[in-house]
């Protein structure tokens, strides 16, 4: 299984450095949706730090959706679901190697966006331990979901309007609880981050293990 | 003499709609078999079916042993299909879409670089990436992969299509040494004439159901079973 997530992983992100579609696409996308929150809140530079979790978080749930398209868009597009069974690989290594792919790709993200947000809300970015804390539990959860329901949409016609409809409302808890950590962390208040970490954390481990039992029948059922 | 293929009245549907209805048909290990029949007739249904792509909803569905109701990836580790479709990333190179589908299936990588140069993409095509190749080397490249990953069983669907005339005989030449070397193959093609001297067997497909099938010198008539 690990080794089959290793190779996944190494594929999918060799194929990104080649495209570049996250960098090129992904990054200002997220970046326009930061700038765009910023315009929506008004000049209000109080207004924008206390609200600056709430906003990075929402253009990650955004550009999550596109990460988690471009992961399944970049197998055999005209047949992604065939591909993946034909391939003898795993199917818990897929998961595993998808989602970690993509948690690599959406972390990078998270730190650009922290840097630019900060900058741009005038946010300072106080207690980096609880916000890369928060970023890497609140990831994995993330590309563990987006990974799940990405092939759950995989055969569907409508698949680019059904992935969101899935995905929102089941990531909700870590809008809810990565959003709540980075306050605290942002606010110099890191103990108030613990039970918000420790939801993440659970989150990610729920849905990692959900995923890797159950992606060998999503493929084969789906 | 041992079969490679047991299909015995095996139904598949999509929802309500019947891809295979009551197809039946034995294979025997190293036999050529060829499909045939108009489009829509279920060759390419067969073919995912042996492949263990499509569900086995009734029948006995058995490839090399496994059983396909049961453990259909089983199935899928020890067959190559070429369809419609490539299964290539086109952000990677030739050599690196081969070495990919050999880890994948546990095979030394060390065929890479055999199976690159008989399908002509040896040099800087090996290098190339795929989205820059023409349709007929990203099908060579497909090949490739089938034919480095050695599988006992060859599914292949309209293996000549989109390819150049130097590119199909390459194709009856790898289809011939594989038969030579005690491969199974299962294909499906409108190219009646080309395969006259390569298959086996005749089975003409209608409607998701199979005939018996014909010895190659008696192709012409059909039995329906």
């Amino acid at each position: 299984m690990w080794h089959d997530a290793l190779l996944v992983m190494a594929k999918d992100l060799r194929v990104e450095l080649r495209s570049r579609v996250s960098l090129n696409q992904v990054v200002p996308f997220a970046l326009a949706v930061l700038v765009l929150f910023g315009l929506a809140l008004g000049p209000n530079l109080h207004l924008l730090a206390s609200e600056t979790a709430g906003l990075v978080w929402m253009a990650v749930l955004f550009s999550c959706v596109l990460g988690v398209q471009r992961s399944y868009a970049i197998e055999s597009t005209d047949s992604s679901r065939d591909g993946l069974r034909l391939s003898g690989l795993d199917p818990a290594g897929v998961f595993l190697g998808k989602a970690g792919a993509l948690a690599v790709q959406l972390f990078a993200l998270e730190i650009v966006l922290a840097l630019v947000a900060s900058i741009l809300y005038g946010a300072p970015l106080t207690n980096a331990l609880v916000l890369l804390v928060t970023c890497v539990v609140a990831t994995i959860g993330l590309a563990a979901v987006g990974t799940f329901y990405g092939a759950l949409a995989l055969g569907a016609r409508v698949r680019e309007t059904l992935l969101p409809l899935l995905f929102f409302p089941v990531v909700a808890p870590v809008l809810m609880g990565a959003m709540k950590a980075w306050q605290a962390g942002l606010a110099g208040t890191p103990g108030k981050a613990d039970g918000w970490l420790e939801l993440l954390l659970a989150f990610a481990v729920a849905y990692g293990a959900i995923g890797t039992v159950a992606f060998g029948p999503l493929l084969e059922d789906g | 003499m041992a079969l490679a293929v047991h299909f015995r009245d095996v139904v598949s549907l999509a929802g309500r709609f019947p891809l295979l209805s009551g197809a039946t048909i034995d294979v025997a290990d190293g036999e050529v078999v060829h499909l045939r029949g108009p489009n829509g007739a279920g060759k390419t249904s067969l073919l995912r079916a042996l492949a263990g792509l499509l569900p086995v909803d009734s029948g006995e569905a058995i490839v090399l042993g496994h059983d396909l109701r049961s453990d259909p990836r089983a199935v899928r580790r020890v067959i190559g299909l070429l369809g419609h479709s490539t299964f290539l990333y086109d952000d990677l190179s030739v050599e690196e879409n081969l070495r990919f589908a050999l880890t994948a299936s546990h095979q030394p990588i060390e065929r890479a670089a055999g199976a690159i140069d008989r399908l002509g993409l040896g040099g800087r095509l090996a290098a190339t990436q795929v989205s820059k190749l023409s349709a007929g080397q990203r099908r060579r490249c497909a090949l490739a992969v089938l034919l480095a990953k050695a599988p006992r069983l060859w599914l292949l669907d309209e293996p000549h299509a989109g390819l150049d005339p130097e590119g199909r005989e390459l194709v009856d030449d790898l289809i011939k040494e594989a038969r030579d070397a005690g491969v199974t193959i299962v294909l499906a093609s409108h190219d009646l004439e080309r395969m006259a001297p390569i298959a086996d067997r005749v089975v003409e497909v209608v409607g998701g159901r199979l005939s018996a099938g014909v010895a190659a010198e008696a192709k012409g008539g059909f039995h329906v079973a």
